[in-house]
């Protein structure tokens, strides 16, 4: 691996005296994610590989180009799991560009984000420095947080090598629960359920139907589910629903239409945008498909205090990531400078600054 | 700073704010000169205490102009010394923006000044059953924008997370003046995670200005467990068993003998006195659920030798209990009359190793030793105890923390889990961090603060001054080896 991670520098270093892009890249699961970026692959599935994991400690180390599969497989011996509930959208996705893109799962709302349980990292920036932040502690305040800089950057700020995650058990006890409500009822409910001391770990709304899943210990979820009521989904149905919002693999999100990401206050009411359209996250994050005119649609959701992302498909041309306001923006190219100054980690495919 | 200009700078700040709260004269500066590291101190040029976010980017606007350094203090009770001023510079004091603006309960969020007290936002919530995690052990007078500025912990982190999980967004005064929107109050933002970097960054980056923060459920249940042992060893092992064996307690608090011995004295908790340490352990949640991992962890504790399991029966003795823990440092204070607070993190597995290698170094430098910290994080906070009033017994309890906190990175951990970096671990800084990785830290400050004025001199160590110290890179056993390419 000494060997890939000279190789990497190196070749940054090429790119960085003669101005070549480099497009980097694992599995290629979540290619349709951002910006266009033409440059030089650079593959970091050779960099692959568990460094450190001592589940008593709660943490895992592991190599970039390492699988998701190969990292859960390993956790699940020990009972325990990456509590973000990472996407996959396909096979092969790594843990390096499971945390670039910064994308959690249905579990995000009531344990985290992929942000929360990174804890360090070891990045070449643009200039072919081998820099290490955080580390492989739960508490570590020095220095500014780089890991969290680092996660949903896309690699336009560094190539990510070894990553450092806090981990949690896996609840022993999962059920989900079916309601039939409509989406305002929804809404309401996943955030007066979210207040009380209740072990949910995902909420969906679609057409009608409320999913509800809790996770913990076995009494916990037995004595949440007489409170809450509806109607129980078996195991094997439940567990490839949460699987397939997850993944996008249910009938909605399989399109060619443009697929919208809403990031919302989870209180948002209904957006009424005649849209087909997937609530979860509590109600924080909306799904919507379809042509929309990307300026109204934008205002209306900055509005409620949230921002859009065309997650896939559509025309990339008028920007894929909500617009910064402009000190914002102007932060964001100071730190881009900082970290690749001449512009050569993934240009463009965060394309909002 | 020219005489002439710090007259034209102090009339301005007495035309942004009331003059009232623009402090001169020495008298009335005496207690702005340091925070919680006392040991350090300096008289700023002048304090102001604006009233609004407006003052705050008013005073920005005019010190940068100048070229003044702005040092930001809440309520000052910090320890690494982040908020100590600079007698070249204005400190800003933001205890006036104190207000709890706003409680949503649905969503569950908090909008608050920078100068709310913490614990005073865990109270805003409980109407709606409703608290803020983070809980320093200073949490009755410690301000949120400190906590954010620091990326607070405290006992209950290790289930519900730091500063930095527990917030929505803050908004933010930059040096010149302009104020920025980093967070939502949606659970992401787009564009780079700048709520990240500007929780934690010790005023650096930025003046806090108002925060937004998450609340959480109040357990409906709760149980508090303390366990003697005979060894620190076997104590580590219970807390290692616990979470392997998949229970992740709300608190997980270690406490060694001259601690249990301390706070007996000072606060007669009923601590048992023939044990080498104690744990005590906070478990929450669901009725049923709290019910089941407390079967699972009693029987743990017994399994590593546990002398005696004590159960707190209801919240008076769970009120006890905690008021020992969270007041163990003032009960150390009766031991003699200063002491020196350090907060390394270490991979829990090195427990006993680093607390035996921490004993050894005491005995080198004749100085007492006592340990309590968050076990279950692996976050150390020994006390080393000197008396002020003996010439070089300050310098020398410094210097054994500063080898403490050297065996910390040594072992894979960090210098500061919880408290910062400020004045008083700048020398640390260049043992962990390596020149091209400050220099990074630098560039992200520049980033955000181009003309360089918010609190100069803290948290990241020029690069210079790393060499003229002689400080050496030494990680995980690794040699120094800083100027040689790494392959």
């Amino acid at each position: 691996m000494d060997a890939f991670i000279h190789g990497l520098t190196q070749q940054i270093r090429q790119a960085h005296d003669a101005k070549t892009a480099l497009a980097i890249h694992g599995g290629n699961t979540k290619a349709f994610y951002g910006g266009p970026v033409a440059g030089q692959a650079l593959d970091m599935r050779p960099y692959t590989g568990i460094i450190d994991y001592e589940p008593k400690e709660l943490v895992l180390t592991a190599r970039a180009g390492t699988t998701l599969a190969e990292i859960e497989t390993t956790m699940a011996k020990e009972n325990q799991m990456l509590p973000f509930e990472p996407p996959y959208f396909s096979q092969g996705a790594t843990i390096g560009g499971t945390v670039a893109s910064g994308l959690s799962g249905p579990r995000r709302p009531y344990t985290g984000a992929v942000r929360d349980f990174v804890l360090g990292a070891r990045i070449v920036n643009g200039k072919g420095e081998d820099l290490r932040f955080g580390g492989r502690v739960i508490k570590n305040v020095a220095g500014y947080d780089v890991s969290r800089l680092m996660t949903g950057a896309l690699g336009t700020l560094g190539v990510l090598l070894d990553l450092s995650f806090k981990v949690l058990p896996t609840p022993r006890e999962e059920m989900t629960l079916r309601y039939e409500m409509d989406e305002a009822t929804a809404i309401l409910r996943f955030n007066e359920w979210a207040g009380r001391p209740l072990p949910i770990s995902a909420t969906s709304w679609h057409e009608g139907v409320a999913m509800l899943r809790l996770s913990g210990a076995i009494a916990g979820v037995k004595a949440a589910r007489e409170t809450l009521g509806g109607d129980p989904v078996a195991t094997a149905e439940a567990d490839q629903f949460w699987c397939d919002l997850r993944d996008h693999r249910a009938t909605f999100f399989q399109t060619a239409e443009p697929l919208w990401r809403l990031s919302v206050p989870s209180t948002t009411a209904a957006l009424q945008l005649d849209l087909p359209h997937w609530m979860e996250w509590g109600g924080a994050l909306r799904w919507v498909r379809g042509s929309a005119d990307i300026k109204a649609l934008r205002e209306k959701v900055q509005a409620a205090g949230g921002h859009v992302t065309l997650f896939r498909g559509g025309d990339k041309a008028s920007g894929v990531f909500h617009p910064l306001p402009p000190v914002l923006a102007k932060i964001h190219r100071n730190l881009k400078a900082a970290f690749d100054p001449v512009n050569i980690l993934n240009p463009g495919r965060m394309d909002n600054f | 700073m020219a005489l002439l200009s710090s007259t034209a700078l102090l009339e301005d700040l007495s035309r942004i704010t009331p003059a009232l709260n623009v402090i001169v004269d020495h008298e009335r500066l005496r207690p702005f000169e340091t925070d919680a590291f006392i040991s350090h101190r300096a008289m700023p040029m002048c304090a102001v205490l604006p009233e609004s976010e407006a003052q705050v980017s008013s005073i920005l606007k005019s010190c940068s102009a100048r070229g003044v350094p702005v040092v930001t203090r809440g309520a000052g009770t910090g320890i690494s010394g982040g908020a100590i001023p600079r007698d070249d510079g204005v400190l800003v004091v933001l205890t006036k923006l104190n207000q709890v603006k706003r409680v949503d309960p649905l969503a569950r969020t908090a909008c608050v000044g920078p100068g709310v007290r913490n614990i005073v936002v865990s109270e805003a919530g409980a109407p709606h059953g409703l608290f803020y995690a983070p809980d320093p052990s200073s949490q009755l007078i410690c301000s949120i924008g400190g906590n954010v500025a620091e990326n607070s912990g405290g006992v209950h982190c290790l289930k519900y997370g730091l500063t930095t999980h527990n917030l929505m967004q803050v908004r933010v005064a930059l040096s010149e003046g302009e104020v920025v929107v980093v967070g939502s109050l949606a659970l992401d933002s787009a564009g780079y995670d700048l709520l990240a970097v500007v929780t934690g960054s010790e005023g650096m980056l930025g003046l806090i200005t108002e925060i937004v923060v998450k609340l959480q459920p109040l357990p409906e249940h709760v149980e508090t467990l303390l366990a003697a042992f005979p060894s620190v060893t076997d104590a580590a092992n219970a807390v290692g068993r616990i979470i392997g064996g998949g229970v992740i307690p709300a608190a997980l608090e270690m406490m060694d003998k001259m601690v249990i011995e301390a706070c007996e004295k000072f606060m007669a908790a009923g601590f048992p006195l023939d044990a080498e340490a104690l744990l005590l352990i906070e478990l929450d949640g669901v009725e049923e659920e709290v019910a089941e991992q407390l079967t699972q962890v009693e029987a743990v504790l017994c399994d590593c030798h546990a002398q005696e399991i004590r159960r707190a029966k209801d919240d008076i003795e769970r009120e006890k209990l905690w008021k020992a823990r969270k007041g163990a440092f003032a009960a150390l204070a009766t031991i003699r009359p200063d002491y020196y607070t350090i907060d390394g993190t270490i991979p829990r597995r090195c427990l006993p190793q680093v607390l035996a290698r921490y004993e050894v170094l005491a005995h080198e430098y004749g100085m007492l030793v006592a340990n309590v910290f968050h076990a279950g994080d692996g976050n150390l906070h020994p006390c080393i105890f000197y008396d002020a009033t003996v010439p070089g017994e300050m310098e020398r309890s410094e210097e054994l923390g500063g080898k403490m906190l050297e065996i910390c990175v040594e072992v894979g951990g960090t210098i500061t889990g919880e408290h910062g970096v400020g004045l008083e671990k700048l020398k640390q800084m260049c043992i962990q961090f390596r020149p091209n990785e400050i220099a990074a830290f630098h560039a992200i400050k520049a980033a955000f603060d181009p003309s360089g004025v918010l609190n100069p001199g803290k948290g990241i160590p020029e690069l210079k001054r790393c060499s003229e110290w002689g400080g050496m890179h030494v990680r995980n056993g690794e040699m120094p080896r800083a100027d040689i390419p790494r392959f």
